[in-house]
C-alpha cells in the first residue's frame, strides 16, 4: 500500500473505531484527555533503571485494551515510526553505562543496558496511551475536550479544519502522482524540475479551495468560530473511572506495588 | 525530528509547553487583531496541504534517495509568522495523534523545535528583512536555502539539548550534537530547494500570495539588525555547545571513568546536576530503583514475580467488566425491544 493510501486508510480506520457504540467510547472526552496526559506525563517520570516500575504502568494500557476492544495490532503497527527512533538513542547506552547492576545467569547486567530497556518501554506505553486516546475518541470529541481547557477557538477551529480538509487533500495528492508516476514509469518520486509546478499546482488548488470553503461557511452563518454543538454532561461513571484511575497510577508510581505483592509468593 | 514522549522527563515537557503556549499565545493574539474570519479556513486547508505534500518522495538529484517536506518555512512565507506558526501547530497535533509521529507531552519541544524556529525565526528574521526591498526569484531561493538549513539546525540542537538534559541517552553531548547536526543540514538543503521551487512558482504565478509582498514598509529589522541578532543567536548557541563539550571531552573515557568507582551523578557538573536534580524531584520514589542497591536482584524477581500476578488479575477483571457491561447493554437493547 502506498504511504498516501496508508495514511488514508489509518485515518478512516480511527474515524470509524473512535464512532463506535462503546463503553469507553462514551466517556467524557476530557476525562479520557487528562488521563492520557497524566498517564503519560507518570510514565515518562520513572527513573532509567526502574524498571519494574515501568511494568506497574503495563496496566493501563492492558486494561483499556480490553475494555475498549482495541486491537493490539493496529497498536503495534503504530509503533513503526517511535521504536526506530527509541532505539537510536538509546542503543549507545550499554556502550557508555557500563555500571555493573546485577547478573542474570552468567551475563553481567549493567546500567546501560536496563536504561535502554526502559527507555523502550516508555516508548511503546506512551505511544500506546495515545492510541487509546484516538481510537476511543472523535476529533469532534477531543476539540471539545480542548475548549473545556480553554484552548483558544481559533487553534481548536484551524485543527478541526486540517482533520476535515485532510483526506480531500491527499486524496488529490494521490491522484496528482499516480498521473505523473504513469507518465515517468520507472521514476523514484518527483523528479527535480517538476517540484516546484507539482506541488505549486497543488498549493494553488488548496488556496482556491480555501476561498470556496470560507464561500460556503459564510453561507451557512460562519462569523469566526464554530458552534461548539450541545455540551456534554459528566455523569458518575466518568466520575468514577477517573478518580479510579487518578488514584491507582498514582498509587503504582509512588510504591513498589509489584515487588510488594511478588514478595508474598517468592 | 519529531521527539516522542520517552525522549523527555516531565521538568523538560512542561517547560517546552510554557515556551510554546507563550508563542502560541502571542500568535492568536496577532492573528485576532487582523480580525480576517477569511484567514481561519485559509490556515486549516493549508495545514490539511502540508500535511499531504508531507507524503510526496522528491527525488534527490545524484543520490537514489528521496526527501520529504516539513513546511514550516513554506507556511510562514504564505501566511505570514502567526499564522503560520498556528497552522503548523495544528500538522504536529494531527501527525501527533493519527500517526504517532511525536508524543502528546512532546509537543510542546516539537512545536518549539519546528514549528517556532521554521515560523518565527524563518519569518521575521530571514524572509521579511530579505524581501523588505522586493521580491525576486533570486531573494526567494536563498531566502528558503537559508532559512530552512538555519530553523533545521536550531531545531535539531534543541532535540539533542532537551533529550542530553532529560537525561535519557548515555550518549554524550558532543557526540549527538555532532550527530545531529550534519544529518540535519543535508534535511534542511533539500526542504530548502523544495520550499524554493514551490515559492518560486507561486511567485511566477500567483505573487500576491506571498507574505510580505504589500506589508515590505512595515518590516522592523533591517538586514544589518537580522545579522546582527543571528550573530548573537550564533554565539549564544556556540557558546553552549562549547561549554558542554569541555564537560564531556570523549565518551570512551567516559564510560572508563564509570566502571572505575565514579558514579553517575558524580559525572558530571554544572548544568547537568542541577538538570538531574530537578528530574530527581520529578521522580516520586527514586530510591526504588533497580541499580545502588545490594537487594536489587531479589527486588526485581519479586517485581517480575508481582507484575505478572497483577496482570493477570487486571486482564481477569478487565474482561470481567467489558462482559458485564456487554451484557448490560444486550439486555437494555432487549428491553427496548
Amino acid at each position: 500500500m502506498s504511504k498516501i493510501n496508508q495514511a488514508i486508510y489509518e485515518i478512516q480506520k480511527l474515524d470509524a473505531m473512535a464512532k463506535e457504540d462503546r463503553w469507553m467510547n462514551n466517556l467524557h472526552p476530557l476525562v479520557k484527555l487528562v488521563l492520557t496526559i497524566y498517564y503519560i506525563t507518570l510514565t515518562v517520570s520513572f527513573h532509567k533503571y526502574q524498571v519494574e516500575g515501568l511494568l506497574a504502568m503495563c496496566i493501563y494500557p492492558v486494561a483499556c485494551f480490553i475494555i475498549g476492544e482495541l486491537s493490539i495490532r493496529d497498536a503495534l503497527h503504530r509503533l513503526r515510526i517511535v521504536l526506530p527512533l527509541v532505539c537510536i538513542v538509546g542503543v549507545l547506552n550499554p556502550f557508555f553505562d557500563r555500571t555493573p547492576v546485577g547478573a542474570f545467569g552468567g551475563l553481567m547486567i549493567t546500567g546501560g543496558m536496563i536504561s535502554m530497556l526502559t527507555l523502550m518501554i516508555k516508548g511503546v506505553l506512551t505511544v500506546f496511551a495515545s492510541y487509546i486516546l484516538i481510537a476511543t475518541t472523535s476529533v469532534e470529541g477531543i476539540c471539545y475536550a480542548f475548549r473545556l481547557v480553554h484552548v483558544p477557538k481559533i487553534m481548536v477551529t484551524q485543527f478541526l479544519l486540517i482533520y476535515r480538509y485532510m483526506t480531500v487533500l491527499l486524496e488529490e495528492t494521490k491522484r496528482m502522482t499516480q498521473a505523473y508516476a504513469l507518465r515517468a514509469p520507472g521514476q523514484r518520486g518527483i523528479h527535480i524540475s517538476a517540484w516546484g509546478s507539482m506541488v505549486g499546482q497543488l498549493l494553488l488548488r488548496s488556496m482556491d479551495r480555501a476561498q470556496e470553503v470560507y464561500e460556503s461557511m459564510c453561507l451557512r452563518g460562519f462569523t469566526g468560530e464554530f458552534p461548539q454543538g450541545k455540551p456534554k454532561k459528566q455523569s458518575r461513571g466518568d466520575v468514577g473511572y477517573l478518580l479510579f484511575w487518578l488514584v491507582l497510577l498514582f498509587v503504582l508510581r509512588t510504591y513498589p506495588v509489584f515487588a510488594l505483592i511478588g514478595g508474598l509468593f517468592v | 525530528m519529531h521527539m516522542a514522549d520517552a525522549l523527555i522527563v516531565p521538568a523538560v515537557a512542561g517547560t517546552m509547553y510554557v515556551a510554546s503556549t507563550l508563542a502560541a499565545g502571542k500568535s492568536v493574539k496577532e492573528v485576532r487583531l487582523e480580525n480576517d474570519t477569511k484567514k481561519i479556513p485559509l490556515m486549516g486547508v493549508m495545514g490539511a496541504f502540508v500535511f499531504a505534500t508531507q507524503m510526496i518522495n522528491f527525488t534527490i538529484p545524484g543520490t537514489g534517495s528521496s526527501g520529504h517536506l516539513c513546511g514550516g518555512m513554506m507556511l510562514s512565507a504564505l501566511l505570514g509568522p502567526y499564522a503560520g506558526f498556528l497552522t503548523m501547530i495544528g500538522v504536529l497535533l494531527v501527525q501527533c495523534l493519527f500517526f504517532a509521529d511525536g508524543g502528546l507531552l512532546a509537543l510542546g519541544c516539537n512545536i518549539w523545535n519546528m514549528a517556532f524556529y521554521g515560523c518565527f525565526v524563518g519569518a521575521l528574521l530571514i524572509w521579511r528583512p530579505m524581501m523588505k526591498k522586493g521580491i525576486t526569484k533570486g531573494k526567494i531561493v536563498a531566502a528558503s536555502m537559508l532559512g530552512c538549513i538555519l530553523t533545521l539546525q536550531l531545531g535539531a540542537f534543541s532535540v539533542c539539548l532537551e533529550t542530553f538534559i532529560s537525561g535519557v541517552t548515555e550518549l554524550p553531548f558532543a557526540v549527538f550534537v555532532a550527530t545531529m547536526q550534519p544529518i540535519h543540514l543535508a534535511i534542511g538543503a533539500v526542504e530548502g530547494l523544495i520550499t524554493s521551487a514551490v515559492l518560486v512558482f507561486v511567485h511566477e504565478a500567483r505573487p500576491e500570495l506571498l507574505w510580505g509582498t504589500t506589508q515590505s514598509e512595515e518590516g522592523k529589522l533591517s538586514f544589518g539588525k537580522t545579522i546582527g541578532v543571528l550573530a548573537v543567536l550564533a554565539a549564544l548557541i556556540g557558546g553552549i555547545l562549547s561549554l558542554f563539550a569541555s564537560s564531556f571531552p570523549d565518551g570512551l573515557e567516559w564510560s572508563i571513568a564509570r566502571i572505575t568507582g565514579d558514579t553517575e551523578l558524580e559525572a558530571a557538573g554544572g548544568a547537568y546536576d542541577v538538570f538531574a536534580s530537578i528530574q530527581e524531584k520529578t521522580s516520586f520514589l527514586p530510591d526504588y530503583a533497580f541499580s545502588g542497591s545490594d537487594s536489587a536482584a531479589g527486588t526485581t524477581v519479586s517485581g517480575i514475580a508481582g507484575a505478572l500476578i497483577v496482570l493477570g488479575v487486571c486482564v481477569l477483571a478487565s474482561y470481567a467488566f467489558r462482559f458485564f457491561k456487554n451484557n448490560k447493554k444486550t439486555v437494555t437493547v432487549n428491553e427496548q425491544d
